[in-house]
């Protein structure tokens, strides 16, 4: 009857929600968004694993331990995964978290030794600082020196390491060093849940919610999809990018902590490769490598997966080498998606422009 | 790539520069830590020696420059303890060529490098210096004697013994390892997989996992986790690796297994106080640094008087600790691993 309905009812709900989202009613376009989203994909992945790795031996979820560390063993990843996807989102990357979370897990160390009956809270904001003066110091180099983020971080994580290995050298903290109080903080748990879940879970929200709603958040994204665009748009591309590299220091120096709050050991090489599980859960959740596009929930979520089958694996009776080989299989299959997802979208937008 | 060549060179001229250095101002460096019997002997009287740690600042050779201290007041000999900061090889060699020019008695050293001290040692040796290495080897041509901490059949059994008694002498035990490809573990796994099989004392006791945490405290722990899954009537674990154990123990110490399973291995005391003081672990091994260092002493001290020449049957008096002999490749064995638990954790900071 209505001659401007049936283009609509003609292309799918998928294709609308990328030409034209506004044709659709918002519960519909909310429903097709999550239903279409590389997160849910991802979560029904972890869920795949989980029911799995239950199925064959119950405790891995239903026993007080298995629940917390489903839980907990996750959350230090979140926090770097989260900072990485911030800066893999502006089509940089930071290379640098595993070194500054050695350095901020030592700090932790020092100062509970050095100054006993320091309160906690003060050790973790010196950890935050400290991050972010590192993450700000590759800030500055990207956002000034006009080099590729992967040089400069990849310079600044062997002067972090090398400044970690000359301050640290052959010393360790032990679990002795450290205050009780602050050892429960890494495995204690409020209604059932891990007060580390509950950071890494706060410190997600709060990001999301900023890169989904906030002017500096969506600026971001603008930044990622098109560096050039952005800068003759006007957009403050240095300082986001500033931001961004502060935001995943801060983060890493907040990781260090709880790393320090968790294990109850640090040596000198803690968190080494830790940086490239960050990268992968930021990939396997969904944030395009070449920045632009994906959401922090699929970076925490990516993290899940990573630390869970890593989990799971050795418990279905997997060998070690297998272990990582899925690892690679699942950041392989991640980036070939985006590939293929990249490439249809665009043929998409293509015919729908023909049409029009 | 310029960086890569120039880099050698100014190293080089560095070490050059602190050979000079160090020859040139004599006695008095770096010794300020720990020389409380005075320093310099002048040949003749009082026994002299040098104590050489791998680095200075460094609790596992803090107490066994102790342990040597305690000997030298026994023999009535002049300690002192030099050393670099850092550990790396080069470091060691400018305090060596110094202790052949102090003319001392005898040199006690941790080597940093089985080679390449091998020049400055022999140097010492023509000065008349008896060179005794402890706790790191160089190669055995070029020292007098070698103290060994253990050998791997002495800390194979010890950590069965340790695992036996705790869980009773029967059930199912796993052994969390550091690397697939670390040959010290290998050697011990193997050897408990033999004891395993072949004593008596341990036919209810059954190996049931071998996993591997490549000593990260991270991987420790989820391999920890999968064990405890895997194995419901797991009843023990054996860490032979201080990073292994510390893991395992931290992830025991809040899990609904602590008390149920046993866990020994290998560990520090520094590493492993927390546990043992709220009960996760009863005991674990290593061998005495203080020992080690008291015993070196003895052997060194046995050398210069003549006593001994470094010969395999040689044997002498090392103290409290009774009598040693010198076993092939000029090796003495300082006994099976020592036990540490909550009763003598507290003497203990390394």
């Amino acid at each position: 009857m209505n001659t401007d309905v049936q283009p609509a009812s003609e292309v799918s709900s998928g294709e609308a929600l990328l030409v034209e989202p506004s044709r659709l009613s918002p519960t519909r376009r909310a429903i097709t968004t999550v239903l279409r989203s590389r997160e849910l994909s991802i979560f029904l992945v972890l869920l795949a694993v989980v029911v799995l790795a239950t199925s064959k031996n119950n405790s891995f979820l239903f026993s007080s331990d298995g629940w917390r560390n489903f839980l907990l063993n996750p959350s230090i990843l979140v926090l770097l995964a989260v900072g990485q996807g911030v800066v893999i989102i502006t089509r940089n990357v930071d290379l640098s978290v595993g070194s500054v979370m050695a350095l901020t897990a030592y700090l932790t160390g020092r100062l509970f030794i050095d100054h006993p009956g320091l309160p906690i809270i003060v050790v973790i904001a010196a950890c935050l600082l400290l991050g972010a003066v590192l993450g700000l110091v590759n800030g500055l180099l990207v956002a000034y020196g006009k080099v590729p983020a992967l040089v400069i971080t990849l310079g600044t994580l062997y002067i972090y390491r090398g400044i970690m290995l000359t301050w640290a050298g052959s010393d360790r903290i032990n679990a002795g060093d450290l205050p009780r109080e602050f050892l429960r903080l890494g495995t204690r748990s409020v209604l059932g849940v891990p007060m580390l879940t509950i950071i890494a879970v706060l410190v997600l929200a709060a990001v999301g919610y900023y890169l989904h709603t906030a002017r500096g958040g969506r600026e971001m994204y603008a930044i990622g999809s098109d560096p050039d665009a952005a800068v003759l748009y006007g957009l403050p591309v240095r300082r986001r990018l500033l931001a961004a590299f502060v935001l995943s220091g801060a983060l890493a120096g907040l990781a260090g902590a709880l790393y320090t709050a968790r294990y109850g050991t640090v040596s000198s090489s803690v968190g080494s490769g830790i940086e490239l599980q960050a990268v992968a859960a930021a990939v396997i959740g969904g944030i395009a490598i070449f920045g632009g596009s994906g959401t922090v929930w699929g970076a925490a979520i990516g993290a899940f997966l990573l630390v869970t089958i890593n989990r799971a694996l050795p418990s279905l009776g997997i060998e070690d080498f297998w272990q990582r080989a899925v690892v690679g299989a699942l950041i392989l299959g991640a980036i070939v998606l985006d590939r293929v997802l990249a490439v249809r979208q665009a043929r998409k937008l293509a015919e729908s422009r023909d049409r029009s | 790539m310029k960086i890569h060549t120039r880099k050698p060179t100014a190293l080089a001229a560095l070490l050059l520069t602190a050979t000079f250095a160090f020859a040139g101002c004599g006695g008095d460096d770096g010794g300020d830590s720990g020389s409380d019997s005075g320093s310099g002997g002048d040949g003749g009287g009082a026994l002299s020696m040098t104590m050489l740690p791998k680095n200075l600042g460094n609790a596992y050779f803090d107490t066994s420059t102790k342990g040597a201290m305690t000997a030298a007041d026994e023999l009535g000999a002049d300690m002192e303890e030099v050393g670099p900061e850092t550990g790396s090889p080069d470091a060691q060699v400018s305090y060596i060529n110094t202790v052949a020019q102090q003319g001392k008695d005898a040199l006690i050293i941790s080597a940093n490098d089985p080679d390449a001290l091998c020049d400055a040692i022999e140097e010492a040796r023509s000065a008349d210096v008896k060179v005794v290495t402890f706790d790191a080897d160089t190669n055995p041509e070029c020292r007098d004697l070698f103290i060994n901490q253990a050998t791997s059949e002495g800390i194979a059994a010890k950590q069965l013994e340790l695992i036996a008694e705790e869980i009773g002498g029967s059930g199912e035990i796993a052994i969390l390892s550091a690397s697939a490809n670390a040959t010290n573990q290998n050697a011990w796994i193997a050897t408990m997989e033999e004891e395993l099989a072949s004593n008596p004392d341990y036919a209810d006791i059954e190996l049931v996992d071998t996993v591997y945490g490549d000593d990260e405290d991270q991987k420790s722990f989820d391999q920890t986790e999968a064990l405890l899954q895997n194995h419901p009537d797991l009843k023990g674990i054996i860490s032979p690796t201080t990073v292994g154990i510390a893991a395992a123990a931290r992830y025991l110490s809040d899990s609904e297994y602590k008390g149920q399973v046993a866990l020994t291995g290998l560990g520090t005391p520094n590493q492993m106080r927390e546990f043992v003081e709220d009960g996760t672990v009863a005991s674990f091994a290593l061998w005495n640094p203080g020992d080690l260092g008291y015993l070196a002493t003895y052997a060194a001290a046995a050398l210069v008087d003549g006593s001994i020449t470094g010969e395999e049957g040689d044997s002498f008096e090392a103290g409290e600790l009774g009598e040693f002999e010198v076993g092939a490749d000029g090796t003495v064995l300082l006994g099976e691993p020592f036990t540490f638990n909550a009763d003598n954790i507290g003497d203990f900071d390394f």
